[in-house]
């Protein structure tokens, strides 16, 4: 599916001339009274079990103790906890007031503020990676992440979630102009693991963004990767890959916000589903606003389910308020594996489960290339074949 | 030893309107070695038959048998049926995202001959088979028919006939969409098979120009699902004089 003529003329009629309203995306606000505790019928909270979250949309501790975090500092760049005033002043640095109850809170309650630093001018060379590591799910605790990526440097930030915990966190990412900003979010939490994560990034004028979000483990998994622009020519490229388990219920929300003149929005999300009750979300949010003219914006999501059982919701929503622009698309799809691909591979004597086993890492592999950091390649290679393991390529008894 | 005998085989389709017959009784026999040109007009059933040979889910077998060499080839699976020995050279090859040409050619080549083969020779005899047809080395890093042209997706099936080295061959209008170079690079390739110790070929076509470059040792006329005449060379020169017409005026007359 493709965004036709037609549709991008009815939303050019529909939309106001200035001011966006719009329930996708709620207007913000400091106050955490603002922020009425969500029932489930509002349309960004519809798909969420809130049921499962242990109470981290709600009221649910923030201070609690349930996650150790350890980081590398390699050379050039500073990783760090920050208090008082410092993380006072980080709130809300990303240019975005929260627009949700748990972010409100996080940006309120949260005393402490993990900074990662990157001064101008300055090339990482290794990626910098943060071990999240949980040891309770039973309990809840929140985050605030800063990543500061200074004009014209260039980086690699990953976010390595493992074990048990229920978690919300903001992480917000300055990309300031001219600089080339990777964020890797991977989330490979033991089963029982709740979290819950927005992440809004600020773009930079002729900046490079590039957000990854892996998502393969823990009960609930609902992450909102957002941006905005602060000029003209800022890029981002939005990235998923995703594989849900029986039970598993894994959320992705993208929101490219084109604020700013000929800026670049590429999102590419791609699940597989697996087992029982496996449940997938994708929203993919694109608003160019009237000032946005020549901006190119192309959104897609798809989805593989490999057994019965499953289901995948795929929602991309474009929204157009400026008639000049230099080119929308988008596409979405949710199939199960496909025969003739199967019988080609198979005619060749390639087993059954093995010509599945080549189409589910073929269906990854471009995305796994993009993400552009060979160590997560490799680990991400690895994990897909374990995720198949459980399922595709168990024998059956 | 190669000799694929096909007996009284009656295939069907699923329809909205219930099955449909398509191959009526085909009863065929390819002798170790021999090549077999198989013309016929469109509609005919020749891809059905094709596809019914190599186990595609889409045909459902209602009667007959299919033996290579003696063992039943309908009791087997797709897979089961190429490593015993058949390759199908497909009409429309398939695209498969995200699976280098390399690495397909690789675990292939690993099922059929129930071992990975040796590295070394393994990568010469692949860049030799995409040299000799006139495929760029850089293909092995492309995915699976994906972006390829027409003819360099049949010339990509023989470069797979080549290096799987199966018994029999069932080519399904290989020589269609190609140009008069491709199609002689194409034919030498089956040639080049033809040449090797025992090898069957079931040549499936609508013209008969690839006859002049891959010489049948018999050739069939297909009619309405199943085989209306058959005869040697010659009779491929009378097709090319006049047409189908005779043998379909028969066929709806019955
Ligand atoms: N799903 C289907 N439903 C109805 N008819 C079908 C279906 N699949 C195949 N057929 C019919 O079966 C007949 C034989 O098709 P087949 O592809 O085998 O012909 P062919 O001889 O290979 O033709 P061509 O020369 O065009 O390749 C055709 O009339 C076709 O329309
Ligand atoms: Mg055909």
């Amino acid at each position: 599916m493709t965004v036709t003529t037609d549709s991008v003329r009815s939303a050019l009629e529909q939309a106001p001339l200035d001011k966006v309203e719009s329930h996708l995306h709620p207007a913000g606000s400091y106050d955490v009274a603002d922020h009425l505790v969500p029932t489930g019928r509002e349309e960004i909270w519809r798909f969420t079990p809130l049921k499962r979250l242990k109470g981290l949309h709600a009221d649910a501790p923030l201070d609690g103790r349930n996650t150790r975090a350890t980081w590398n500092a390699p050379e050039g760049a500073k990783v760090g906890v920050v208090t008082g005033d410092e993380a006072t002043s980080l709130r809300g640095v990303s240019g975005w007031a929260p627009n949700t109850r748990f972010t409100a809170r996080i940006l309120a309650e949260v005393p402490a503020t993990l900074l990662v630093d990157v001064p101008a001018d300055t090339e990482v060379s290794e990626p910098i990676v943060i071990d999240v590591d949980g040891t309770d799910a039973d309990v809840t605790s929140g985050a605030h992440v800063v990543l500061r990526f200074g004009t014209h440097s260039k980086a690699v930030v990953v976010l390595n979630h493992t074990g048990s915990a229920a978690v919300a966190a903001v992480v917000e990412v300055v990309v300031a102009d001219g600089a080339d900003a990777s964020v890797v979010s991977i989330q490979d939490w033991a089963d029982d693991a709740v979290h819950l994560s927005h992440h809004q990034a600020r773009v930079g004028r002729d900046a490079s963004y590039k957000h990854a979000a892996i998502s393969f483990g823990g009960d609930v998994v609902r992450m909102d990767a957002n941006v905005t622009y602060d000029g003209p020519g800022g890029s981002a490229e939005l990235l998923g890959l995703y594989f849900a388990d029986a039970g598993q219920h894994i959320e992705h929300r993208i929101f490219a916000d084109h604020t700013a003149p000929r800026t670049k929005s590429h999102a590419v999300y791609k699940g597989a589903l697996q087992g029982e009750k496996a449940h997938t979300v994708w929203v993919g949010n694109v608003l160019i606003r009237k000032v946005a003219e020549g901006i190119e914006t192309y959104e897609e999501n798809r989805n593989l389910v490999l057994t019965d059982g499953c289901q995948a919701d795929s929602i991309p929503n474009l929204e157009i308020e400026t008639g000049e622009i230099e080119g929308a698309g988008h596409a979405s799809a949710t199939a199960r594996f496909d025969d003739e691909q199967l019988f080609y591979l198979q005619a060749r004597g390639i087993s059954e489960k093995e010509a599945q086993r080549l189409v589910v890492h073929g269906f990854f592999n471009d995305l796994i290339r993009k993400v552009g950091v060979p160590s997560i390649e490799e680990r991400l290679l690895a994990t897909v074949e374990a995720e198949l393991a459980k399922n595709v390529l168990k024998e059956l008894s | 030893m190669s000799k694929l005998v096909i007996t009284d085989l009656h295939v069907t389709v699923d329809t909205e309107d219930g099955p449909k017959e398509i191959l009526k009784g085909v009863t065929l026999t390819i002798n170790d070695g021999e090549t077999h040109a198989i013309m016929g007009p469109n509609g005919s059933g020749k891809s059905t038959l094709a596809y019914s040979i190599a186990g595609h889910p889409k045909y459902t077998i209602t009667g007959g048998s299919v033996t290579l060499d003696g063992q039943d080839v309908l009791s087997l699976s797709v897979d089961e049926r190429a490593r015993a020995g058949l390759f199908l050279a497909m009409q429309y090859p398939v695209e498969v995202p995200g699976v280098s040409v390399s690495n397909f050619l690789r675990t292939a080549k690993t099922a059929i001959d129930g071992e990975a083969p040796k590295l070394r020779t393994w990568v010469k005899d692949v860049n030799a088979a995409l040299e000799q047809l006139n495929l760029d080395p850089t293909f092995g890093t492309r995915n699976v028919n994906e972006g390829f042209s027409g003819g360099e997706k049949k010339r990509h099936e023989i470069a797979q006939l080549e290096l799987l080295d199966p018994k029999v061959a069932v080519l399904d209008e290989t020589d269609s969409g190609l140009d008069i170079d491709a199609l002689k690079i194409v034919s030498e390739g089956v040639n080049r098979f033809r040449a090797r110790e025992g090898k069957g070929v079931l040549l499936i076509t609508h013209y008969t120009r690839i006859l002049r470059y891959i010489e049948p040792d018999h050739v069939h006329v297909f009619v309405d699902g199943k085989v209306a005449a058959s005869g040697g060379k010659e009779l491929a020169d009378e097709l090319e004089a006049n047409g189908y017409d005779k043998y379909l005026s028969k066929a709806a007359s019955v």
